[in-house]
């Protein structure tokens, strides 16, 4: 489906869950508001006419001027061959979100991975280890504002 | 003795050399490389000693050896990250003696474009293990990976490398000059092999 209908089809269903809507039809991203983020992915997935059953990616952003996280849910439907990204803003000084284990099971190595270098804590989480770096590493590497005695600065 | 000479001369049949140099020879031509690839250093790597074209197999260095108990040459090839670090020195001092090191392409070297900012490669793979030849690039081509590899023939041939076990000499930057294409690198090391100035 072409990327600006889907957008439309669901900014038009689920109106009340998106924080702004952009009008550039290039544009993937749908951003959410975060207080109703775990409903609107279960609602995502169980729709007949979106269906996106495949969690493809998750990574998270630092954007550090605005002092937000942004969290990046990549969505795809393998029965319509469809994919969207979905956006949610959590603030850098409190970066929690619930987990999307319940819903997509490969969130949980995935939601591991972001917070390892991210630091973004997941409320509910079976099992929020460590996954690439060493267990007693100190900081999350990915933030902007990472630095340690091993890294050379410019 | 001088007659032993001109039977040398003469006849081709017996050749007077040293155990030295006939080690030397030996090793200088059966170069066998560890499989040792990090990232795209490797694939370049792979091109040089897997492929027809170059076909690196024709010059001793027939086999990539999975284990590091039958290799003589560990080609560094790609970053190398603090996590496999351990590993890399663990293979390295797996390796039978006479053991050697080239390390490839500008993130071995020095840690490439990760020098700064980086919190995780490790700037520089002389800082783990001692090297014998640098080639640098990024990645370098597979005829620079074969320049390399002659020039450590070279200095195997010269016995530069080892005067006993414990002692290394300075490693030797082997960048390609210019002008310079497989077909002669070929011949150089097809010489290597044939001819006996090197016995």
């Amino acid at each position: 489906m072409i990327i600006s209908i889907l957008k439309d089809a669901i900014y038009l269903k689920y109106g009340d869950f998106v924080l702004e809507k952009s009008e550039i039809s290039l544009v993937k991203e749908v951003i959410i508001k975060q207080s109703k983020f775990l409903e609107f992915m279960q609602l995502v997935k169980d729709d007949k006419d979106l269906k996106f059953d495949i969690l493809l990616d998750h990574t998270a952003v630092d954007y550090i001027n605005e002092n937000v996280f942004h969290l990046v849910y990549h969505l795809y439907s393998s029965i319509y061959n469809h994919q969207v990204i979905i956006l949610v803003e959590v603030p850098r000084d409190k970066p929690v979100i619930s987990t999307l284990c319940s819903i997509w099971r490969i969130a949980e190595w995935q939601e591991r991975e972001v917070f390892d270098l991210f630091g973004i804590l997941y409320n509910n989480h079976p099992d929020l280890r460590r996954i690439f770096l060493e267990d007693d590493w100190v900081g999350f590497p990915l933030r902007k504002n990472y630095k340690d005695n091993f890294m050379l600065e410019k | 003795m001088e007659n032993l000479n001109s039977l040398t001369t003469n006849n081709q049949a017996v050749i007077l050399t040293n155990l030295e140099k006939i080690l030397n020879w030996a090793r200088a031509n059966s170069l066998w490389p560890l499989t040792f690839g990090t990232s795209c250093c490797a694939i370049e790597m792979m091109m040089a000693t897997g492929s027809a074209h170059y076909d690196l197999s024709r010059f001793g260095a027939e086999v990539v050896r999975v284990s590091p108990r039958q290799a003589d040459v560990l080609i560094v090839a790609g970053t190398i990250v603090k996590r496999m670090a351990k590993p890399l020195k663990m293979l390295f001092n797996q390796m039978m003696d006479p053991k050697y090191v080239i390390a490839t392409g500008s993130c071995t070297i020095s840690g490439g474009p990760f020098i700064y900012n980086s919190y995780t490669t490790i700037r520089g793979v002389d800082k783990l293990i001692p090297v014998d030849v640098y080639v640098p690039g990024c990645p370098p081509r597979p005829e620079a990976l074969f320049w390399g590899i002659l020039v450590l023939q070279k200095m195997i041939l010269q016995n530069s490398l080892f005067k006993n076990k414990k002692t290394r000499y300075r490693p030797v930057l082997a960048a390609l000059p210019e002008g310079i294409c497989i077909e002669e690198i070929h011949n150089e090391m097809k010489n290597i092999l044939k001819s006996k100035k090197y016995l």
